[in-house]
C-alpha cells in the first residue's frame, strides 16, 4: 500500500531522513515510531507530497507520488503535526469549506459525510462557535472528522490521541480498531509506546532519520519461554534449577522453562515460597529502546 | 476551489473593514469640502480635487487619485499577502494541499480572489464618491459640461468612458501590487512580513521617483505611471504614458506571478 525506497531529505546539509525503506500493508495498523526530530514528520510530509525528496521514491497504491498526487491524495485521509481550522469558522463550516476545495466532495452527499464524521469523533452535538473558542482536544477531534470526511483507504494519523485526556484516548482507540476492522490501512505516528502497542500490528522505528526497526507485533507477544519467579529464597531456587536460570529481576529470578504449572509444583514440592510466577513479557519500549539512541529534543553538551 | 475563495473573501469581516476603511478617505475629504468649500488650488493636491468643487461627478477620479498613492495598495498588499502566508500561518495550508488541491490551482484561487478583491473595492470607492460627489460638491455637468484637464469640454459620454479607463488603469495598477505581494507571500513564513515586503518596494519606489540621480531606473520603478491615468482627461488623450504603464504593470504582473509559481510550485511546505 505504501512503498518507499531509498527515501532520503536533506534541508541544506542536514540529512532528515535517509535511504528509508519503507513497507506498509493493505489492511494493517502500522505505528511509526520514533524520537522527536527522528524524521517521522519529514516522512509523512513527503509520503503526502508536501515535502519533496532529495532522492529515492514514494509508491502509495501503485502510483508514484508525488507525480500522481491527484489520484492517489483523494482516498488519503491525514492529520499532520496536529489538527488545523479557520478559527473564525464554526466546526461545520470548516469541514465543508475543506470538502469543497477538492475533489470528490459532493454537495448533495456533504451534510450527510459532515454530521456523519461528527458523530464518528464524537463532536455530534457541537454548535456555531468558531474553532477558536475550541479546546485542544475539541480541534483534534475536528481534525480527525476532516480526516475522515471522505471514506479514505488510507489514514495517516501524526499523534492522533494528542491533546485528549483518558477517556477521549480510548474513543479514538476504539475509532482506530473500528476502521481497522472495515479494511482502512492505517498509518500511526506516535511516541505513546503503550498506546502503538494496544493498535497497531506492526512497527517500524525511526532514528535520526534511519529506520532501525521494523517488526510484526505478534512476534513481540509471542511467549519467550521464560518466567519471573518472584520469590524470598533465591538461592534454593538455583540450586534446583541450576542451568534453566538464566538471569536475575529484583526479587526474584528469570527462569527458562515450557509450563508455568510444572514449574511451580517443581518449586513448591521442593519447599520454595514463591509468591509470584508469571510468563516473561516482552515489551515494545525495550524494544525501540534498545534500537534508538536520545530524541534529538536532548543537546548534550 | 475559486468559488471557495471567492466564497472566503466575501464571507471575512476583514474584507468589507478594509474596503470601508479605504472608502472612508475620500468620503472624509468630500465632507471637509463641502463644509469648508476650501478646493485646493488648481495644479495642487491630488489630480481633480481643485476641480470637484465646480463638477461633483469628477469627485469618482479624484477619490481615486488621493487611494491609490498609499491606501488602496497597503489594502491590496495585506489581503493578497496573506494568500499563502495566511493558510501556511494557520496551518491550513497543509490540509489543503493534501485535501489535494493543486498547487498551480490554489495559487490561481488565491489570485482571482485578490483580483476580486481589488475589482470591488475600487468599485466601491468610484461608486461612493460617486454619490457623495453629487449629493455634496458642485454640479456643473448638468449646467455647462465637465471641463477637461485641457481646457475643453468634456460630454457626459465621453467621460463616462474615460472615467470607465481609468479605473481598469487603477485596478491594472494594483494588480502589479497584488503579483508582488503574492509572490512574497509564497516566499516568506509570515503575512504581515508578505504585505510589509510589498510596502516596502513601493515605498522605495515613491521616494526614488523624484530622485536624479535615478533617473535610469525611473521606467522601471513600480509607481511611476501611476497617476498617469490623468492623461486620460486631455484632449485629446495623451497615450504615450499610459501605454507604457500598461505593458509595465503587465510586465510586474507577469514578473512576480511567474516568479511566485515558480517558487511555489517546487516548496517543501514544513509549517
Amino acid at each position: 500500500m505504501i512503498r518507499t525506497e531509498g527515501l532520503t531529505k536533506k534541508f541544506g546539509s542536514f540529512t532528515a531522513v535517509e535511504d528509508l525503506d519503507l513497507e506498509v500493508a493493505e489492511g494493517e495498523v502500522y505505528g511509526f515510531l520514533g524520537a522527536n526530530g527522528s524524521g517521522k514528520t519529514t516522512t509523512v510530509r513527503m509520503l503526502l507530497g508536501l515535502v519533496l525528496a532529495t532522492s529515492g521514491s514514494v509508491e502509495i497504491f501503485g502510483q508514484q507520488m508525488p507525480k500522481h498526487a491527484g489520484a492517489v491524495l483523494p482516498e488519503i485521509g491525514a492529520l499532520v503535526e496536529g489538527p488545523a481550522a479557520y478559527g473564525h469558522l464554526h466546526g461545520r463550516a470548516n469541514l465543508a469549506v475543506l470538502d469543497a476545495s477538492g475533489p470528490r466532495g459532493g454537495r448533495r452527499s456533504r451534510k450527510r459525510r459532515i454530521e456523519d464524521v461528527l458523530d464518528k469523533v464524537g463532536l455530534g452535538g457541537i454548535d456555531r462557535r468558531p474553532v477558536r473558542t475550541y479546546s485542544l482536544g475539541m480541534r483534534q477531534r475536528l481534525g480527525l472528522a476532516a480526516a475522515l470526511l471522505n471514506e479514505p483507504r488510507l489514514l495517516v494519523l501524526d499523534e492522533p490521541t494528542n491533546g485528549l485526556d483518558p477517556q477521549g484516548i480510548r474513543e479514538i482507540r476504539d475509532l482506530i480498531n473500528e476502521l481497522h476492522a472495515a479494511g482502512t490501512t492505517i498509518m500511526m505516528l506516535s511516541h505513546q509506546l503503550a498506546e502503538v502497542e494496544q493498535v497497531c500490528g506492526r512497527v517500524g522505528v525511526l532514528d535520526r532519520g534511519r529506520l532501525v526497526l521494523q517488526q510484526d507485533l505478534a512476534e513481540l507477544r509471542k511467549p519467550t519461554g521464560r518466567f519471573v519467579v518472584t520469590t524470598p529464597d533465591v538461592a534454593q531456587v538455583r540450586t534446583i534449577l541450576g542451568q534453566r536460570v538464566e538471569g536475575d529481576v529484583p526479587g526474584g529470578l528469570l527462569v527458562a522453562a515450557t509450563d508455568a504449572a510444572e514449574l511451580n509444583r517443581a518449586l513448591v514440592s521442593a519447599g520454595v515460597r514463591v509468591q509470584g510466577l508469571v510468563a516473561e513479557q516482552r515489551r515494545l519500549e525495550d524494544l525501540v529502546l534498545a534500537a534508538t539512541s536520545a530524541g534529538a529534543d536532548r543537546i548534550d553538551r | 476551489m475559486i468559488t471557495v475563495e471567492l466564497v472566503k473573501l466575501l464571507r471575512s469581516r476583514r474584507t468589507w473593514v478594509t474596503i470601508l476603511l479605504v472608502d472612508a478617505l475620500p468620503t472624509l475629504i468630500a465632507v471637509l469640502l463641502s463644509v469648508t468649500d476650501l478646493g485646493p488650488r488648481p495644479g495642487t493636491g491630488p489630480a481633480f480635487l481643485s476641480a470637484v468643487l465646480n463638477d461633483g461627478t469628477l469627485f469618482p477620479l479624484a477619490a481615486i487619485a488621493i487611494v491609490l498613492p498609499l491606501f488602496l495598495p497597503v489594502a491590496v498588499a495585506m489581503t493578497a499577502g496573506e494568500a499563502i502566508a495566511g493558510e501556511a500561518q494557520s496551518g491550513t495550508l497543509r490540509y489543503l494541499l493534501i485535501r489535494p488541491v493543486g498547487r498551480t490551482r490554489l495559487l490561481v484561487a488565491k489570485l482571482v480572489s485578490v483580483m476580486a478583491f481589488v475589482l470591488i473595492t475600487v468599485l466601491v470607492v468610484a461608486a461612493t464618491a460617486y454619490v457623495t460627489g453629487a449629493l455634496l460638491l458642485g454640479n456643473a455637468a448638468s449646467t455647462g459640461g465637465t471641463v477637461s484637464v485641457s481646457g475643453s469640454s468634456l460630454s457626459t459620454s465621453e467621460l463616462a468612458w474615460r472615467t470607465a479607463l481609468a479605473l481598469l488603469y487603477a485596478m491594472l495598477a494594483m494588480l502589479g501590487v497584488a503579483a508582488v505581494a503574492i509572490f512574497a507571500s509564497t516566499a516568506v513564513r509570515s503575512p504581515l512580513a508578505a504585505a510589509l515586503g510589498t510596502l516596502a518596494l513601493l515605498v522605495a519606489s515613491t521616494l526614488l521617483l523624484p530622485l536624479d540621480a535615478a533617473h535610469v531606473l525611473r521606467p522601471y520603478l513600480l509607481t511611476r505611471y501611476w497617476l498617469s491615468f490623468v492623461d486620460l482627461f486631455r484632449d485629446p488623450i495623451l497615450w504615450t504614458n499610459v501605454v507604457h504603464g500598461v505593458i509595465q504593470q503587465c510586465a510586474y504582473v507577469v514578473f512576480f506571478l511567474a516568479a511566485a509559481w515558480a517558487n511555489f510550485t517546487t516548496k517543501d511546505i514544513t509549517d
